[in-house]
């Protein structure tokens, strides 16, 4: 596949919106049982969740660019029985709204039972937390099954595509979350072990699926695209001599070397170089590491989401190997 | 049930573009507007089309044959593309099985494609719209053309008759017999997607000549298995003739 840059950077930045949502709501959860000391950073839920919604705005806004008639773009949310992008379509600007109303919620201070201030399980912020978390989950599994669904796209049919977005998101959601509370360090120390937990676990998560895939066997070949049986079958015309819509979508055009560099190029930087950072950040270094861990990060996991677009090889390619 | 189809006889295709040029052409000039081309008289020409025909070498040299393999959209009964559209836009009809898009509600956001594995939609990047083969269903149901008419361009256009079209759920159509009677067969039969449109395959048409056909049994001169032999005394008919 071509990897369009507005559906990596929907997806990426999607992913780590979510990922921070999870990881204030967290701290939310976590200060209402005494797991950890709640923040004392005035409106750290509410600029939280503020810079959430300003990463899946940013994501929706980059996905419009790759719809050929934006305008009508509100069509896509009919199809939920049946299509997974029709699910995401619907689930993401769920998720907007939720995390707009939990901010709007601390803003407003509804963190006691309806209002009163003492807190508790069934406060407003606490059920928005609730409903956001749900969604951001439901969200990654979406979008994965977008890419997962598709049976002939064998590098994406796996259950590893969701697991890896999952990962990816909240490894990148957290780290950012680190990165934004610097002043904090009892809270960016949570929030840095969290990221590299989830980290190492996109690692292991991404490697089993380059091993998975590594291993693919296709299942259409030139003997099944035009049905005849000869081991020896040569295209010598595709029918045009020009470019058409199944050479610019489905080609990448770049050299095994260049996907394969990139291939290492994401395995260090979204997840070898993050990890050290992350580690030597937790071991007391300058509080900025944890910033160059995100920002190397998100670079390292555009880079991996184009690995994963190109690596993926549709059987219509099958028909169009040869120009005349 | 119906369900309309082509079959594409690879026998007689010779895979001279009509088909290309006359789909082209009548679905440029329908109502649903024109089939965008960019640069189509100069360096990189391109634009959408509904079929294609691309040509490939079977065999090593010497023993090669030459296939021309028309493809368009193969209106599958189960098609791919139909359930993951995310705006509806994409649809197969009850009546007649044919696989459509809904120009006015398609976002362009190219799923569609993705989900087909054999590669038959194009985009419009004009209309930014996906486009692909309608049967010509403006055509085959336009009751003001003569019944003969109502068959799709490419089926028309073919000088060899490579393409019928026909009701491959009716046995006594003429795909269904030509499937049955010919072994035709769906494309990619891997993934599940049961295509309508079949092929028919190279056929090689072979005869066997028995030895005792090369001569004539019943001929009269060779009755007892001689030729027959007249004496030189014989009048010739150089004789015949001299007098």
């Amino acid at each position: 596949m071509n990897p369009k840059f507005s559906v990596i950077l929907l997806t990426t930045l999607i992913g780590a919106g979510q990922g921070l949502f999870i990881a204030v709501f967290a701290v939310e959860l976590g200060a209402h049982f005494g797991l950890v000391t709640p923040p004392i950073i005035p409106w750290f839920y509410f600029y939280g969740a503020l810079l959430s919604l300003g990463f899946t705005f940013a994501g929706l806004v980059a996905s419009i660019f790759h719809l050929g008639r934006p305008s009508r773009a509100w069509r896509s949310a009919s199809q939920w029985r049946t299509s997974w992008l029709s699910r995401e379509v619907i689930v993401l600007p769920a998720f907007m709204a939720v995390t707009a109303l939990y901010a709007a919620a601390h803003f407003l201070n509804w963190n006691g039972p309806y209002g009163s201030g003492e807190g508790g399980i069934t406060d407003p912020t606490m059920l928005l937390g609730f409903a956001g978390f749900a969604l951001a989950m439901i969200l990654y599994l979406c979008t994965g099954m977008v890419y997962a669904c598709l049976p002939f796209l064998r590098e994406w049919a796996t259950p590893l595509t969701v697991v890896n977005f999952t990962l990816l998101g909240l490894a990148s959601g957290f780290a950012l979350a680190a990165a934004a509370t610097l002043a904090r360090p009892p809270l960016v120390r949570v929030y840095a072990a969290c990221a590299l937990a989830f980290t190492i676990a996109g690692l292991l998560g991404r490697l089993a699926a380059l091993a998975r895939n590594a291993r693919l066997r296709p299942k259409s070949t030139i003997q099944t695209a035009i049905g005849i049986k000869h081991p020896r079958i040569a295209q010598k015309s595709q029918g045009f001599t020009g470019e058409s819509f199944n050479t610019r979508e489905f080609f990448h055009g770049r050299t095994i070397a260049f996907v394969r560099s990139v291939k290492w190029v994401f395995l260090l930087a979204g997840f070898v170089v993050p990890a050290v950072l992350l580690a030597l950040a937790l071991a007391g270094a300058p509080k900025a590491t944890v910033v160059a861990a995100f920002v190397v990060q998100f670079a390292g996991l555009v880079a991996e989401r184009w690995h994963f677009f190109a690596q993926a090889n549709h059987p219509q390619n099958l028909y169009y190997q040869a120009v005349a | 049930m119906t369900q309309l189809a082509l079959v594409i006889d690879l026998n007689v295709c010779v895979g001279c573009h009509a088909c290309v040029t006359s789909c082209k052409q009548w679905n440029t000039s329908g109502t649903a507007g024109p089939l965008a081309d960019f640069n189509p008289y100069d360096k990189d020409p391109t634009g959408a089309f509904f079929n294609r025909v691309q040509s490939f070498e079977v065999g090593e040299f010497p023993n090669t044959q030459t296939v021309h393999f028309p493809k368009s959209c193969l209106h599958c009964e189960d098609p791919p593309c139909v359930p993951v559209c995310p705006t509806g836009a994409s649809y197969k009809r009850a009546e007649d099985g044919i696989v459509l898009v809904d120009y006015d509600k398609c976002i362009g956001c190219k799923y569609c494609a993705w989900a087909c594995p054999y590669g038959v939609r194009e985009l419009d990047e004009e209309r930014q719209v996906m486009t692909k083969c309608t049967l010509c269903v403006d055509r085959i149901t336009d009751t003001a053309l003569p019944e003969a008419e109502r068959k799709p361009a490419c089926v028309l256009a073919c000088p060899t008759n490579a393409r019928l079209f026909g009701d491959i759920h009716d046995p006594d159509s003429v795909v269904s017999t030509a499937i049955r009677e010919n072994a035709g067969y769906a494309l990619m039969p891997e993934w599940g997607t049961h295509p309508a449109n079949h092929y028919l395959p190279r056929r090689k048409t072979e005869r066997h000549i028995h030895a005792d056909e090369l001569t004539r049994a019943d001929n009269p001169l060779k009755v007892d298995g001689l030729k027959p032999k007249p004496p030189k005394s014989d009048p010739a008919l150089d004789d015949v003739m001299s007098w």
